[in-house]
């Protein structure tokens, strides 16, 4: 077997999720094995994803590392698997936040503590399945199979309210994700395929029909971005859930719903995404500016950053469908690119910003109990090393140059403006909003004087969450200050991508 | 034809199943009265090895080819063998689960057997009924199997009362279909249904059909209206499906298990061998009869199953809205919707059994687990177990990786293949609706505390059986290659 044809994506895929059950096998007596080996998975799994960006050719836009396997021959069913410049990036930020989540569960979870990581390690399998596949059969199994462990995660460690919050989660992207399915049997009907590829040929396709397979298509990542005004499962499912599971519903799941148009709805549907664009970037404006309002008057920690969650991600749904105003403006394909890349750095960079945000209220829930902002105060008093890192991701939520939160949005505003000015503006009123209730949570829980005795009986983070918050801020300053290289990887990709849509398929 | 003036000796062997299964049951019946308590497990033995000949017999006699035999009006075909070979399977995994249950209620007798084989027999010859009147003798045998089977606990106000709905509906339902079928008999001048099939081929929506036979046309409607009544109420399609869940609570766990499995797959091919073959060429009228079924049974079974305390109500609607899945295949009327519905049915006979199989796993001596409340804190009692549950529930629900999403995921290409996409919608729609109850489920095993936590005990064979129903519906979601396939080819999709 030659390298080339190694199944690389296979093994990466499948990897955690065999981990997963032998954790599973493993009694809760031997927690410690349990941790261990959890965590050899992750990091194995991480090791294993590193080659897809050091072997990944740059050059073409056709996809990599591909695996072909038929399936269900009866309905021309495969198994097929392949990465590109979109999808590449964001297995690399699945295994990556797996490791951290492992880690972060290490003391802290005590109740079936087996379960808990084998959920996480199935999760990851599965949605790196669903960042590599290439067929839609393939692809629904795993967005739908992902489900499943996620809502146990939410409903046995999560907090008051975890049952609301877990059912509301489950159903809500059930919801939206059945539509989804009717699109891929309509386009099946059409081409005879499953492949997504193919789909992305169908021509000519008429605008009617187009328009009701976009709307399906939005119904199912609208729901998981998430977009105003389906948006209202997020606050809760973040709330109630672990730790570990807000970092990876904020990290990786809102970042399917964004590659879901990526992959299907831009391509597959152009002359749709161009007529309906003005919806687009409606309800991505008003995530923008109305959630970002929203943001300010919370009181819990976890919802201030989940709100600012969905404000981030209409960044990302604005960067996608500003192109075709650009194309319009005469922009070309290097201004629309703009847009786009800005979109997929922002969703890279929001991964590594909210999960550390996440992660750091769980270290002070862990010791307090209460995500609260009116229980916190002078942190910074007995958390010194804490609170810098704290700021620090506070900063990058903001926007701050030099982080990578200002790499995406400068991009995606920079763009905007090409389109339509009062696009632009709008968009920099989250510089203003950003910094408002970002910093202001950061004045009232991390600075001032001790509040109370909670926080004055606080211990600073130990050497397992510092390294853990350490590597974020790596991540995160890395990104921001040197973004070629993942720029680079995008950039063909996107081109490509943006060449077929600027085609009309009527 | 000269069958009345010349005796003309049957083939038996293209009957070989049916025969075996009704003399073992006979025999069964036999043996068992000379048995005692202790030696009961003999009965059961031989149930057991009853199903394994049949399906041994059935296997052996297949071939692509179909053969008619007894004077046309039995045949035996790829579709009905693959369909009575789940029937064996399903009714022995139903054997396992219900022994133990039985065993700790005295109903542990030869007569749970005797009258389980007598409704298999019933099962298969409706299965390979080639004429009205085969097809009537089998729904018949099975029927009156199963109304005394519901009354199996004498002692059970519940039970009997159960057992009594069932009886005059059925019996009114029988009736329906037995007037549809007079009809259909006057129009055509047939029994059989080659030939019925063959005069409904004369018939064309709104004009007058040819001479040699006056009023055909609205004779035809009439009957067919007639017979998707009967169909209707034996599969319990809303508006006829008041029994189902009244007997599904009244009657004895262990007989609402096999009530639930293996009767729908002989109810598919009734469907199948009176609409499909008998008359497919009035497709365009029970189209429209079957698609009013469909959506009335989607949604008020899984809107009314939310509100259920009982597990075995929730699952008695559940079981309204999977039928109305499984019409929604066969009302596109071509074969990959045919081959869609009958994967559909046998997967959810698979499921089934093994839903209600865990209904006796948590069942106790004096204690029915059929309350939601009881499958509280099932993970802190047996992982394994609650995962089990929850791999069923999934399946039913429809998510991957479980078989219960190819099921819905062929039924629904063959209609929108078909062009009714809007009810392709539809249906996915209820079945978001229906997910929610499964969920419950789920809630209830793993985020709730229980509220006792003795422990599971069954005999091992049923730990086996019922594991491997657990993990044979996600095996089959990772690989419904080969089942999908074979269903397919049965169908004939081309």
């Amino acid at each position: 077997m030659t390298p080339a044809d190694f199944p690389l994506l296979s093994l990466v895929i499948w990897l955690p999720i065999t981990g997963g059950l032998l954790v599973l096998a493993l009694s809760d007596k031997y927690a410690q094995a349990l941790r261990v080996l959890s965590l050899i998975f992750a990091l194995l799994t991480f090791a294993l994803t590193l080659p897809l960006y050091t072997r990944f050719d740059t050059v073409g836009a056709e996809m990599q590392f591909v695996e072909l396997v038929p399936w269900i021959t009866t309905f021309n069913i495969h198994y097929h698997l392949g990465v590109d410049g979109i999808s590449m990036p964001l297995i690399l930020l699945t295994s990556f936040s797996t490791v951290l989540v492992v880690l972060a569960g290490w003391r802290v979870i005590e109740y079936k503590l087996a379960q808990y990581m084998a959920a996480f390690l199935i999760m990851e399998g599965l949605m790196i399945g669903v960042f590599a596949a290439l067929d839609a059969v393939l692809f629904y199994v795993f967005w739908e199979a992902m489900l499943i462990p996620m809502f146990l995660i939410i409903g046995i460690w999560g907090g008051q309210r975890r049952v609301y919050a877990s059912i509301k989660f489950f159903l809500y992207t059930f919801l939206g994700s059945v539509l989804m399915l009717i699109a891929f049997l309509y386009l099946y009907y059409r081409t005879d395929s499953f492949a997504i590829l193919d789909f992305h040929r169908i021509q000519p396709f008429d605008l009617n029909a187009q328009i009701l397979v976009f709307l399906a298509f939005l119904a199912a990542f609208a729901v998981k971005v998430p977009m105003w005004p389906v948006h209202t499962w997020l606050p809760d499912a973040h709330v109630e859930a672990p730790t570990g599971g807000s970092v990876i519903l904020a990290a990786i799941m809102l970042k399917m719903g964004a590659y879901g148009f990526l992959r299907f709805s831009l391509p597959i549907t152009p002359d749709a995404s161009a007529a309906l664009d003005w919806l687009m970037i409606t309800l991505s404006l008003i995530a923008v500016v109305y959630i970002g309002l929203v943001a300010l008057v919370q009181e819990d920690m976890k919802k201030l950053i989940a709100y600012s969650s969905i404000s981030h991600m209409g960044f990302v749904t604005l960067g996608f469908f500003i192109v075709f105003d650009i194309f319009e403006n005469g922009g070309g394909l290097q201004g629309a690119a703009l847009g786009v890349e800005g979109g997929l750095i922002q969703m890279l960079s929001h991964g590594f910003v909210s999960g550390a945000l996440f992660l750091c209220v769980g270290v002070m829930y862990d010791r307090v109990h209460s995500r609260n902002i009116s229980d916190y105060g002078g942190v910074v008093n007995t958390m010194p090393v804490f609170a810098s890192f704290m700021v620090l991701f506070a900063l990058a939520n903001t926007g701050l140059p030099g982080t990578s939160g200002f790499v995406g949005e400068f991009m995606v505003i920079l763009s905007a403006i090409k389109a339509n000015f009062w696009y632009a503006a709008l968009a920099a009123t989250t510089l203003v909003l950003g910094a408002a209730y970002t910093l202001w949570l950061v004045k009232r829980v991390i600075f001032g004087a001790v509040a109370n005795q909670n926080v004055a009986a606080l211990q600073d983070i130990n050497a397992r969450e510092c390294m853990i918050l350490a590597l974020l801020a790596t991540a995160v300053l890395g990104l921001g200050l040197w973004p070629k290289p993942v720029a680079d990887v995008m950039h063909p990709t996107v081109q490509h991508l943006l060449e077929h849509i600027s085609q009309s398929k009527l | 034809m000269n069958a009345a003036t010349h005796f003309v000796t049957p083939d038996f062997l293209p009957a070989a199943p049916e025969l075996f299964v009704l003399g073992m049951a006979c025999l069964i019946l036999a043996v068992d009265a000379c048995l005692g308590q202790a030696r009961r497990w003999i009965t059961y033995t031989l149930s057991q090895i009853t199903l394994l000949g049949a399906a041994l017999l059935t296997y052996m006699l297949h071939q692509t080819e179909p053969d008619l035999t007894f004077n046309d009006s039995f045949i035996r075909d790829a579709m009905g063998d693959v369909l009575k070979l789940f029937i064996y399977l399903v009714t022995g995994l139903v054997f396992i689960y219900s022994r133990d249950y039985m065993k700790v209620r005295e109903l542990y007798r030869g007569e749970y057997f005797a009258l389980a084989l007598f409704a298999v027999l019933g099962m298969m010859v409706l299965v390979s009924a080639h004429s009205l009147l085969t097809l009537y003798l089998g729904l018949e045998l099975l029927s009156l199997s199963l109304y005394s089977m519901v009354a199996l606990q004498r002692d059970s106000a519940v039970a009997s009362e159960a057992a009594m709905k069932y009886f005059v509906l059925g019996a009114i339902a029988s009736g329906m279909l037995l007037y549809g079928m007079s009809i259909l008999y006057g129009v055509s001048g047939s029994l059989d249904l080659a030939s019925i099939s063959r005069g409904a081929a004369q018939f064309t929506p709104g004009e007058e059909m040819p001479a040699e036979l006056p009023g055909g046309n609205t004779l035809f409607i009439f009957g067919l209206v007639f017979i998707i009544i009967g169909i209707a109420f034996k599969l319990g399609a809303v508006p006829f499906h008041m029994w189902i869940p009244d007997v599904y609570h009244g009657a004895p766990t262990a007989v609402t298990l096999f009530l639930s499995s293996a009767p729908k797959i002989a109810a598919f091919a009734m469907l199948m061998r009176l609409l499909a073959e008998g008359l497919g060429a009035l497709h365009g009228e029970w189209q429209t009869m079957l698609i009013i079924l469909a959506v009335l049974s989607m949604a008020a079974g899984n809107i009314i199953a939310i509100a259920q305390g009982n597990i075995k109500r929730m699952l008695a609607y559940s079981t309204i809205a999977h039928v109305g899945f499984l019409l929604l295949g066969v009302l596109n009327g071509t074969l990959s919707g045919y081959s869609a519905a009958m994967f559909y049915t046998l997967v959810y006979a698979l499921m089934s059994a093994g839903g209600f199989g865990m209904i006796l796993l948590l069942s106790r001596a004096g204690f029915e687990a059929d309350r939601l409340e009881d499958f509280k804190g099932l993970n802190q009692r047996s992982p394994w177990y609650a995962l089990m549950m929850l791999l069923l529930m999934f399946s039913m629900a429809g998510a991957p990786p479980t078989v219960g999403f190819f099921a819905k995921l062929v039924v629904l290409q063959a209609t929108v293949e078909a062009g009714l996409v809007w009810l392709a919608a539809f249906a996915v729609l209820m079945s978001v609706i229906g997910a929610y109850y499964y969920l419950r489920i789920v809630k209830l095993m793993y985020f709730d505390k229980s509220e006792h936590d003795s422990p599971l005990v069954a005999s091992r064979d049923m730990r086996i059986a019922l594991s491997l129903n657990g993990l044979g519906v996600l095996a089959l979601g990772l690989f419904p290659g080969s089942l999908l396939a074979l269903c397919a080819r049965v169908i004939g999709v081309g």
